[in-house]
C-alpha cells in the first residue's frame, strides 16, 4: 500500500459517497451538496492522474458553476412532497446493482493495458494543443460559438417566461 | 507501484451506474440533470485514465476531450435548467411525467 493507493481510496470514497448521497437523500438540497462531494472526489482523481489543469477546471466549472446553477433551480421550483413517498429508490438501486455486477463482469473479462505513461496535461501543453491549427483549433472555436448560442438561448428561454407572466398579470388586471 | 488502470475504470463504472439509477428512480427533472452530470464525470475519468495508461501518438487528447465534455456539460446544465424553469411555469410541476402533450 503506497501513498498513491491511499490517496486513490480517499478520493474514490469521496466520489462514490457523494454520488450515493445524491441518490438516497430525501432533500434535494442535500442531494446537490452530495453532488459537490462527488465532484470534489472526481477532481481529486484528476489530480492523482497528473492532470492539474483539469482538476482546477473541474473545481471551477462544476463546484463553482454547475452546482450553484442547480441550487438556483432547486430554489426556484417547489419541493415535490409526493415524490418522497412515491419514489421507489430501493427497487431501482437493486436494478442498478445488478447492472453494475454485469458491467464489472464484462470489465474484468476485458484485457486492459497495464502500461503506465507519464503524467501529462499541464496548462501550457493544453493551451498549445487548443490553439494549434493542426490540432484542436476548430473544435475550440466551435465550442466558443456553442457557448455564445447557449448564453443567448438560456437568456431567451428565461426571459420569455417572464414576459408571459407579465402578460398574464396585465390580463388579470384588465 | 501505481494504481492500476482497472481501478479507475471501476470507479467510473460505479459513478455511471449511480447516475443511471438517479435518472430512472427520482421523479424530478433536476435529479435527472444531476444524474447526467454524474454519468459525464464517469466518462471523463475514463478519458483521463486511458490517456494516462496509453499515452500514444496524441498524449494530450484525453485532456482535450475531457475539457470539451466539461464545456458541453456546463452548457447543457444552463439550457436544461432554463427549460426546467419553463416547464415549471407552464405545467406547474417538475415531475418528468407531467409534460406529455405529444403523447395525447
Amino acid at each position: 500500500m503506497t501513498a498513491e493507493f491511499l490517496a486513490f481510496l480517499v478520493v474514490a470514497a469521496a466520489a462514490v459517497s457523494g454520488a450515493l448521497i445524491t441518490l438516497w437523500s430525501k432533500s434535494i438540497v442535500r442531494s446537490a451538496f452530495g453532488l459537490i462531494l462527488a465532484f470534489l472526489g472526481v477532481a481529486g482523481v484528476y489530480a492523482l492522474l497528473g492532470c492539474a489543469f483539469l482538476a482546477i477546471t473541474q473545481l471551477v466549472v462544476y463546484v463553482g458553476g454547475v452546482v450553484v446553477l442547480y441550487l438556483f433551480g432547486v430554489m426556484l421550483t417547489p419541493p415535490d412532497l409526493e415524490e418522497r413517498r412515491a419514489s421507489r429508490v430501493s427497487f431501482w438501486a437493486a436494478l442498478g446493482l445488478v447492472s453494475l455486477v454485469l458491467f464489472s463482469i464484462s470489465l474484468f473479462g476485458t484485457r486492459l493495458p497495464s502500461s503506465q505513461g507519464k503524467p501529462m496535461g499541464d496548462a501550457a501543453g493544453i493551451g498549445e494543443a487548443l490553439l494549434t491549427r493542426d490540432a484542436y483549433l476548430l473544435p475550440f472555436e466551435i465550442a466558443s460559438i456553442l457557448l455564445l448560442v447557449v448564453l443567448v438561448g438560456a437568456v431567451h428561454l428565461a426571459r420569455r417566461e417572464k414576459k408571459k407572466a407579465q402578460e398574464n398579470a396585465e390580463g388579470e388586471e384588465a | 507501484m501505481t494504481v492500476p488502470l482497472v481501478w479507475y475504470v471501476f470507479l467510473a463504472l460505479i459513478l455511471f451506474t449511480i447516475g443511471l439509477v438517479v435518472i430512472v428512480s427520482r421523479h424530478n427533472l433536476i435529479y435527472t440533470l444531476m444524474g447526467v452530470e454524474l454519468i459525464l464525470n464517469g466518462a471523463n475519468i475514463n478519458f483521463i485514465a486511458f490517456a494516462r495508461a496509453l499515452g500514444g501518438k496524441y498524449p494530450i487528447a484525453g485532456n482535450i476531450f475531457s475539457i470539451f465534455v466539461i464545456v458541453l456539460a456546463a452548457a447543457e446544465a444552463a439550457v436544461a435548467l432554463a427549460i426546467v424553469l419553463h416547464v415549471f411555469g407552464h405545467f406547474g410541476s417538475v415531475r418528468p411525467e407531467d409534460p406529455n402533450m405529444l403523447r395525447e
